[in-house]
């Protein structure tokens, strides 16, 4: 413990007593005045950031440690009023979880297949249309602000107020869809069902891209401010053409943004409940079942949270290992890029 | 330098505090029940009007007498039913909840295996006036067999076909179906007609399992073995899922358009004359609300495979209806079951099942000639006769999630155009089985 350091001084005064033990140091006692004056000095700045260090674990650490600890126990409905009572049940969730071969791993593997798919497509429409939005936006032009304000509505909107909507419009016999669809341009043969079925992806992922879009938008647009507007004149002078101009200035300039920007795409799409919740309401259609509302099923309507856990668990694992892929391969790349 | 010392102190001052109030937070605050007086009960009543707001319009003045004579003040939340399971889940798990709640009475053996509702036993139900005031149809969905009540029967609700009297007129139908066979054969009349002919809502989970659970016992079939064991494969279970599905992919009298339906739309389609016939619990009240006067239709029994509706393969509706139960945790026992006396007094059950359009589930409140209408005659001898409690078992609730969802996904089948053969319902039910908590 003892290095040297005035650090180490601050460990009577530390987090853990929260006062200095009265009679330990009392040979010390009569260089009192001094002492703790230098002790504050130099424990000053983790004083202050226990504050937030305690907050943090109360709201963000001490609840995944729970939940970690709940997925190990067999939390049935007949123990949830005293979770204390609730056997052990080791790595049991876990293996019923991945047993592929039985149907609750069968169908959390299928949601999981359907999530990455969703949330691949959902990312990809999200990032293009941003990008392409925000480019032709780069340019002022009469009306700008407004379309540009127009743009980011989707993304201001309350989630439930606006997928509520969509599920008005997406309604078989009444829906705006359909009778745009079907009633008035006579594309489809007979009312399409959107909301069951295996249409139901197709909902799901029209009304994730166009909540999520606007904000690739918005940050493509922000990073687009940082190119110097000299490279276009340059590379104009040169020749080179628009689609040239956007491939060559453009798209790399963006990439320090588009690294981060597709990360929380992913995040936020892959764990996104709201939408596929108030769509479809507890039972998913099996081809827009994804894993957040999956979890929730499996926990919330069975009743079985020490299941859920598992299931929870695993989704972060997941999540931190593509997060962290993601991290070590810009990284790599950016330190390259500087070499 | 004494500023300095001031914010190091403060910094610690804040952390502990911080630490201090989310540790001991659980028990201080939180939570519906103010129970640090035992002058008040929180009470969460469930939906039974066409809307919250007039929930809070009939039980408001109840309140209010009930606190004039007992001095205890109730304090009213109207839980809406997509969200009170979750709700009581959440209260028992957090130990926070209200003292008095309504449940759905197919909850009750769910919820009583948590442990979390006060049991029912000789001396509680002496605090109310005793067991034998209520009748028997409603006390057997009140929990599992051969344990004390988790809770108390408030409202009793059945299934009744009602319909509507100027499109079956206009198709030249006497007098409603009695069998599915006639149904299916007046369905044709008024589809020719260019009405719809029967309500449903394909994607709500319950009213999925109420449908489907009569129609297994009309096949003499049952989703549980004797010991409660799921058993929702059997070949009866698969005729009934078939045949109840088979209205709309081969009968041809459910609507395609109802599969998505969940939010009660076959209710504002029948108020509003789209459709002829509608198979719904106690639905008087919320037609009424929603401008269909009582004159317009008509209320019979619900169906039957052949002969008259009664005990056995007869069965023509669950029971359905809505318990009361205190949470086993309030600190106003007294005050709760006081109030659960005063909800179940014959004053009370009057007033409120009149509001409510249900049939009171205490047998001298039954008796009034306020219930004594052609609509609650059919729904009382429905109750007295030809209904069945839904399986009282524990894992009843994973029941209605798993098989309410296969059901749906076989309507979405239907509307697809796609056949609903035995065979598709069979691996449906099947899947929903795996489904079930391994016991």
């Amino acid at each position: 413990m003892s290095t040297g350091t005035p650090m180490t001084t601050t460990v009577p005064t530390g987090p853990g007593t929260g006062a200095p033990p009265a009679g330990a140091h009392t040979p010390g006692a009569a260089r009192g005045p001094r002492r703790p004056g230098r002790i504050r000095r130099g424990a000053l700045p983790y004083l202050l950031l226990l504050p937030a260090l305690v907050l943090e674990l109360l709201v963000h650490l001490v609840p995944m440690a729970i939940g970690v600890v709940m997925s190990f126990k067999q939390l049935t409905q007949l123990y949830i009023r005293d979770w204390g009572t609730a056997p052990w049940s080791g790595l049991g969730n876990y293996r019923m979880s991945v047993d592929f071969d039985a149907p609750v791993g069968q169908a959390l593997l299928h949601s999981f297949l359907v999530t990455v798919v969703f949330t691949l497509l959902s990312v990809a429409l999200c990032w293009l249309i941003g990008t392409a939005a925000a480019i032709c936006m780069q340019d002022s032009f009469r009306g700008r602000g407004l379309l540009r304000a127009l743009f980011l509505v989707p993304y201001a909107l309350p989630v439930y107020a606006a997928v509520i909507t969509w599920v008005f419009m997406f309604q078989h016999d009444n829906g705006l869809v359909n009778h745009v669809l079907h009633d008035q341009l006579h594309l489809t043969g007979r009312p399409t069902f959107w909301l069951i079925g295996d249409n139901s992806f197709v909902a799901l992922l029209t009304v994730s891209v166009w909540k999520g879009w606007p904000f690739a938008f918005l940050i493509v647009m922000a990073g687009l401010q940082n190119i110097p507007g000299e490279l276009y004149e340059a590379a104009a002078l040169d020749g080179a053409g628009l689609w040239q101009q956007i491939r060559r200035i453009t798209l790399p300039s963006l990439r320090p943004v588009n690294q981060v920007l597709v990360l929380v795409l992913f995040l936020w799409t892959f764990n996104d409940f709201n939408t596929p919740y108030v769509l479809f309401g507890r039972a998913a259609p099996e081809a827009a079942d994804l894993i957040s509302v999956h979890i929730y099923q499996a926990s919330f309507v069975t009743w079985n949270f020490g299941a859920g856990s598992a299931m929870s668990v695993l989704l972060l694992l997941f999540l931190l290992v593509v997060t962290g892929g993601h991290l070590l391969l810009t990284s790599r790349g950016r330190r390259s890029a500087d070499v | 330098m004494r500023s300095i010392r001031a914010a190091a102190v403060g910094a610690v001052t804040l952390s502990l505090a911080l630490a201090a109030s989310a540790c001991g937070g659980g028990t201080s605050t939180g939570g519906g029940s103010d129970d640090s007086s035992p002058r008040t009960l929180t009470y969460w009543a469930s939906n039974q009007g066409a809307s919250i707001e007039v929930d809070k319009k009939v039980l408001q003045p109840e309140l209010d007498k009930f606190q004039k004579q007992s001095g205890v003040k109730v304090k009213l939340e109207v839980v809406p039913w997509s969200d009170l399971l979750n709700r009581i889940l959440t209260a028992t798990t957090s130990g926070q909840g209200p003292d008095v709640l309504n449940i759905g009475n197919t909850w009750s053996a769910s919820l009583q295996a948590t442990g979390a509702l006060l049991p029912w036993d000789a001396r509680n139900f002496a605090a109310v006036g005793g067991r034998n005031r209520f009748v028997d149809s409603a006390l057997g969905s009140t929990g599992a067999p051969g344990k004390d009540p988790a809770a108390v029967p408030l409202y009793s609700m059945a299934y009744a076909l009602y319909w509507n009297k100027k499109i079956l007129a206009d198709a030249g139908i006497a007098k409603p179906p009695a069998t599915w066979d006639e149904l299916v054969a007046d369905g044709a009349k008024i589809r020719a007609r260019g009405k719809q002919v029967l309500g449903a809502e394909g994607s709500n989970l319950s009213e999925n399992i109420h449908h489907v659970f009569v129609f297994a016992r009309q096949h003499g079939a049952s989703f549980f073995t004797p010991d409660g064991r799921p058993d929702f494969a059997n070949p009866g279970t698969v005729a009934a899922v078939q045949q109840y599905v088979g209205l709309m992919s081969k009968d041809k009298v459910i609507p395609q358009g109802n599969a998505e339906y969940a939010q009660n739309q076959s209710v504002s389609d029948f108020a509003k004359g789209r459709t002829a016939m509608l198979l719904w619990q106690s639905a008087s009240a919320n037609l009424t609300s929603q401008g269909m006067g009582g004159d317009a239709y008509g209320v019979a029994p619900v169906p039957v495979q052949s002969g008259t509706p009664g005990p056995g393969t007869q069965v023509d509706s669950m029971v359905a209806g809505i318990n009361v139960a205190v949470f086993k945790n309030t600190h106003n026992l007294n005050g709760a079951r006081r109030f659960v006396k005063f909800m179940t007094s014959d004053t009370e059950q009057k007033i409120l099942n009149r509001a409510y359009s249900s049939i009171p589930p205490v047998r001298s409140a039954q008796q009034d000639p306020a219930f004594g209408a052609p609509a609650d005659t059919v729904l009382r001898n429905t109750l007295a006769t030809s209904s069945a409690a839904l399986p009282q078992v524990a894992d009843e609730s994973q029941f209605e999630t798993t098989v309410g969802t296969a059901v749906k996904e076989l309507f979405a089948d239907a509307a697809a155009g796609r056949a609903v053969t035995a065979a598709s319902v069979k691996a449906a039910l099947t899947k929903a089985q795996q489904q079930m908590p391994a016991t």
